[in-house]
């Protein structure tokens, strides 16, 4: 898959970012090549948000450079940057809908306020992209009146309406149980092919990840570990990629260990 | 001590500055949005008809109190008939824009704080900046605008009934004729009274709305308060900060135009 994508959209090169002493972004890479599902990896607290939010230009870096389409983004005039902002979409991890504004207001906004289309445009693009979400029954309701995954939905309608190249989910299945959450990256893979757009993840979901994803890549003290294919993931020899990849077979065994009279330290 | 007073003077006057430009990039944000009437109007919606009830009760009790006080203060001297001049002078000048202005901050200033920072809180003002939308020309900017507009109109409406409390008190309860009174109204009110009074209103309500805007904005910015009690300390100091400002800005502008 990644063969056939041979142009990068994106590219980040050594970002680092810290926030007083503590240094969570150490020279960060990332390649993410057009039309791509790739999923950056990581246990909580490694800083994935933050490298995310510096993707999507909402977060400045301290240093380093990220090129979507081949033009750095970090020195780049305002007129590029709109442009930017309107090729690429973020979800939030919170969802972050506008609870004062009903499902389809929520979706017409972007719209309404970056495109020249006409009110009737706004509104047929608008119903269209929560018709593909499933959502049409939903229009008047209000965020606050819909379950997780409808919002979940309802985030992908406004991100995906304004037709994007690049789509970037912070943490999409975060507290979900692992039903929803094996939905929710169903949801994202179908609509990534479906719409064509490119995708960036992050997540700590690794079995969902590697079953969905294009390319995976693993964020660890900082910098990115790995880089490569589910499969070349799946095989890697690496101490830190094998301890997160097997994260749940480790369990299995300090836990029989624990059960055959042994003892469990915390930190193993 | 002194390096103290330095760091606080320092802080004050970079917080000064950071204000000033936030209300002046709120303005520029005018000439890039999009669909900016029907958001005056809605803000307009929210400070004018949702704060009416309040208006309309402090003003009319205003003017019953000032009547009832200035009858028997002008009764002394045998000059109950001076009681129009009283009542509609200390309203138009002072009374009517300065209530009328702080009602607004407890009822829309601080409905608006509060808002802003649950909107920060929950990353809808980063997702309005990540689709490309002007935050403050989005949020911001109409209310400024509303504020100019609903402010004066607000206050009009708080001295005319307070005038008609005055005259409740006076000539229905205490004696004094309607007319008197109505006919000393006429004559004590000035058209530069009432140019004061439209002054005083509009720049109350800029600095007013755009201290709300301001801190709820910016409630991600509050030092050792994050979450509810991000959102509650923002609010408070929103409230606190603008009804002090209020104060402030009357004896200037007064002094100016007195």
């Amino acid at each position: 898959m990644a063969e056939a994508h041979s142009t990068l959209l994106l590219q980040v090169k050594g970002v680092h970012k810290r926030f007083g002493d503590n240094v969570v972004l150490s020279g960060a890479d990332l390649d993410v090549p057009r039309g791509s599902l790739v999923t950056v990896l990581g246990r909580s607290g490694t800083g994935k948000s933050v490298f995310l939010k510096c993707l999507a230009d909402i977060m400045p870096a301290d240093a380093g450079e990220v090129l979507f389409d081949g033009k750095p983004l970090g020195t780049a005039d305002p007129a590029t940057r709109a442009e930017f902002r309107r090729r690429c979409s973020f979800l939030f991890q919170s969802n972050a809908l506008f609870d004062s504004l009903t499902a389809l207001e929520n979706v017409r906004l972007p719209l309404e306020q970056t495109s020249d289309l006409s009110d009737a445009e706004i509104q047929e693009r608008s119903l269209e992209a929560l018709r593909q979400l499933e959502l049409e029954k939903y229009l008047l309701s209000y965020p606050s009146q819909m379950s997780g995954g409808m919002q979940k939905r309802l985030a992908l309608a406004r991100a995906i309406v304004t037709q994007p190249e690049l789509v970037l989910f912070d943490e999409p299945t975060a507290g979900l149980d692992p039903i929803r959450r094996n939905a929710v990256f169903l949801m994202i893979a179908k609509y990534q092919r479906q719409f064509g757009f490119t995708a960036v993840i992050v997540t700590h979901d690794v079995l969902e990840a590697m079953a969905a994803s294009d390319r995976v890549a693993l964020l660890d003290q900082g910098r990115m570990h790995f880089q490569g294919t589910p499969k070349e993931f799946a095989h890697s020899t690496d101490a830190v990629v094998a301890s997160f990849r097997d994260s749940a077979a480790a369990l299995g065994t300090a836990l029989a260990s624990l059960r055959g009279g042994g003892t469990l330290s915390v930190e193993d | 001590m002194i390096s103290f007073l330095g760091r606080q003077t320092l802080t004050l006057v970079h917080g000064l500055g950071d204000f000033a430009l936030f209300t002046l990039r709120s303005f520029q944000a005018v000439f890039g949005s999009r669909r900016m009437l029907r958001r005056i109007a809605r803000a307009g919606f929210e400070q004018g008809v949702r704060c009416l009830p309040v208006i309309l009760i402090v003003g009319m009790f205003t003017g019953l109190v000032l009547g009832l006080q200035g009858y028997y203060v002008l009764n002394r001297f045998g000059s109950e008939s001076l009681l129009g001049a009283l009542v509609s002078l200390s309203l138009v000048r002072e009374l009517g824009p300065v209530l009328a202005a702080l009602m607004l901050v407890g009822q829309a200033g601080s409905a608006l704080a509060a808002e802003l920072g649950i909107q920060r809180n929950s990353e809808q003002i980063a997702a309005l900046e990540t689709m490309g939308v002007n935050s403050l020309g989005y949020l911001i900017t109409p209310r400024l605008i509303a504020a100019l507009v609903v402010y004066p109109m607000q206050t009009a409406l708080f001295v005319t009934v307070g005038l008609w409390g005055g005259s409740l008190s006076g000539s229905l309860l205490l004696g004094v004729q309607p007319g008197v009174y109505w006919s000393a109204v006429e004559r004590a009110v000035a058209s530069q009274d009432v140019n004061e009074c439209f002054i005083k209103a509009a720049t109350f309500g800029l600095i007013t709305i755009a201290l709300c805007c301001y801190h709820g904005f910016n409630t991600h910015r509050n030092r050792g308060a994050s979450g509810a009690r991000g959102v509650s300390a923002s609010t408070t100091r929103a409230v606190v900060q603008s009804s002090i400002l209020v104060l402030a800005a009357d004896y200037v502008i007064t002094s100016f135009l007195v």
